[in-house]
């Protein structure tokens, strides 16, 4: 951190590492979707006004934490980047999938782009395998038994204390813990909330989703509490790199391990909620279907 | 473990007419002869290498890059310490435990390293540039042998060369006295000749371990 005595908001605000690409990638889902929600109104379609906010804020969060002065604090205090991965993994994925942007994304697309992407996969032998091998990727990590093990080895394999120096240390490394959190987090998070209707082949029931969420929970606080009660420091990259400001490095890695734990499994909850909720409103829409067919009967 | 994943693109390309699918066999089978290869190779290289006792951390961190005035008051870059092993510390001279327990330690290795330790230098970079003027920084670097330098630079220099090593310091508000402390960075980033940077030495690494691991970074 510099020593100078004071700084302008600015300052705070700017990236403290510039990365074009997150930068570009934040950009072009805001415009698409701003896009995407103009084009969808003229259609006479209306969203209204909390999908919308949950898919900006989402985006929001991830890019402040990765973008602003935020980012030197996740380098160089534990507790701070568990703090910053809960936001990428957890928080800002949940928001941005609640908000089922996928449809107003896709209309945002400029339809010049959408229909020589089509013509270029139809038509050109080299880019004929890019939507079947999509696809089929999609499919394999979407999967039910696999999505669940990659969202929690991505926490523990970036947790492992060797892997950890590495990451904090070389700033490729760090640059892909990032995205591989953020990446996954909607992935996953779009598996277990996103409505059935809107997956496609990867339709996944609730009762599914809800074992699945249970699941993912235990291992998040068994690791959670293992650090914040181990009582000796596990990861020592930020004693050598310095931390932020004067703190116990025990106390920032009690801090660090609760992170891991509370508000993530808690996350689980929340999740649960929501599916709940999707089962029940699609139950009493089938029932108000039926009845209506019932009526006309 | 690797053969699987490769065999699992495999089935993801899939499905294709059988000459395809025979094509996609063939070249599943040169990747794993590749990977198996690359794995023995890499092992081997481990081998061969030198064994250090402290952090190794070849390939993690940058090239050594820097541009700071030194305490003689002389421009200097990372290229006019070619050809020597660079240590290279933060710190400051009011420090009161971690800079001169660290020093004194580095210190303890060159006398160790005896007329090796010419090919040395430890470069101390000031966290305190309103205190640690030029000439309070020669005269407390000097103290601790003739491979130390002391070097000063503005704070976008400094902010530039702590982004490149990853490293934070922070200044504590002043006491009554007007003193203040300045928290930093306990690492000792150690670079080899040609400026790569190698390993990471600690407050807690004792001048044998250091010596020993300088004298196989020499050598090698």
């Amino acid at each position: 951190m510099r020593s100078a005595p004071m700084h302008s908001i600015l300052f705070y605000l700017a990236p403290w590492e510039l990365s074009p690409t997150v930068i570009l990638v934040c950009a072009a889902s805001a415009v698409l979707y701003a896009r995407g929600l103009g084009e969808l109104a003229r259609r006479g379609e209306r969203i209204g006004f909390w999908r919308p906010f949950s898919f900006f804020l989402g985006l929001a969060l991830d890019y402040a934490v990765l973008q602003t002065y935020y980012d030197f604090l996740a380098q160089h205090m534990f507790w701070v980047h568990r703090l910053q991965h809960l936001v990428l993994h957890h928080l800002a994925p949940v928001l941005i999938v609640l908000a089922s942007p996928g449809r107003a994304m896709w209309a945002g697309v400029p339809f010049g782009w959408r229909a020589a992407g089509a013509r270029l996969c139809r038509e050109r032998r080299g880019f004929r395998w890019i939507p079947r091998f999509g696809a089929r990727l999609f499919r394999l990590i979407q999967h039910p038994a696999i999505a669940p093990v990659i969202f929690v080895g991505l926490i523990f394999f970036w947790l492992t204390p060797a892997v950890h120096f590495g990451a904090m240390l070389n700033l490729q490394r760090y640059l892909a813990m990032n995205w591989s959190m953020g990446v996954d987090g909607l992935l996953f998070w779009w598996l277990m909330l996103a409505p059935r209707s809107l997956q496609g082949s990867a339709a996944l029931g609730y009762a599914s989703r809800i074992l699945i969420v249970c699941l993912i929970a235990v291992p998040q606080i068994l690791l959670g509490a293992y650090i914040a009660l181990h009582s000796t420091v596990l990861f020592d990259v930020y004693g050598i790199c310095g931390r932020a400001w004067a703190i116990a490095p025990l106390t920032d890695q009690e801090l660090g391990g609760l992170l891991t734990w509370i508000p993530a499994a808690m996350m689980s909850g929340v999740a649960m909620l929501i599916i709940l909720r999707r089962l029940l409103l699609e139950e009493s829409e089938a029932q108000s279907a039926r009845k209506a067919a019932a009526a006309i009967g | 473990m690797w053969l699987s994943q490769v065999s699992r693109v495999s089935w993801i390309f899939g499905r294709a007419s059988a000459s395809r699918r025979h094509a996609v066999k063939r070249s599943t089978a040169a990747l794993a002869a590749l990977a198996t290869l690359a794995a023995v190779g890499l092992a081997a290289c481990g081998v061969g290498g030198p064994q250090f006792a402290l952090q190794n951390v070849s390939g993690l961190l940058p090239q050594l890059k820097f541009a700071l005035t030194n305490d003689d008051g002389q421009m200097v870059t990372a290229k006019d310490y070619r050809g020597k092993i660079v240590l290279l510390y933060f710190g400051y001279t009011h420090c009161p435990d971690a800079c001169p327990t660290t020093l004194t330690n580095l210190s303890e290795a060159m006398k160790r390293l005896g007329p090796e330790a010419s090919r040395v230098r430890v470069l101390f970079v000031t966290v305190d540039p309103a205190r640690d003027t030029l000439a309070v920084l020669k005269r407390y670097v000097s103290a601790f042998g003739p491979e130390f330098v002391g070097l000063r630079g503005d704070d976008d220099a400094l902010t530039a060369l702590s982004k490149r090593y990853r490293i934070a310091y922070h200044r504590e508000p002043p006491d009554r006295n007007g003193y203040y402390a300045v928290d930093h960075s306990s690492a000792v980033f150690i670079f080899d000749a040609s400026g790569a940077a190698r390993l990471l030495a600690g407050e807690s690494d004792n001048p044998r371990t250091i010596a020993v691991d300088l004298h196989k970074l020499d050598a090698s």
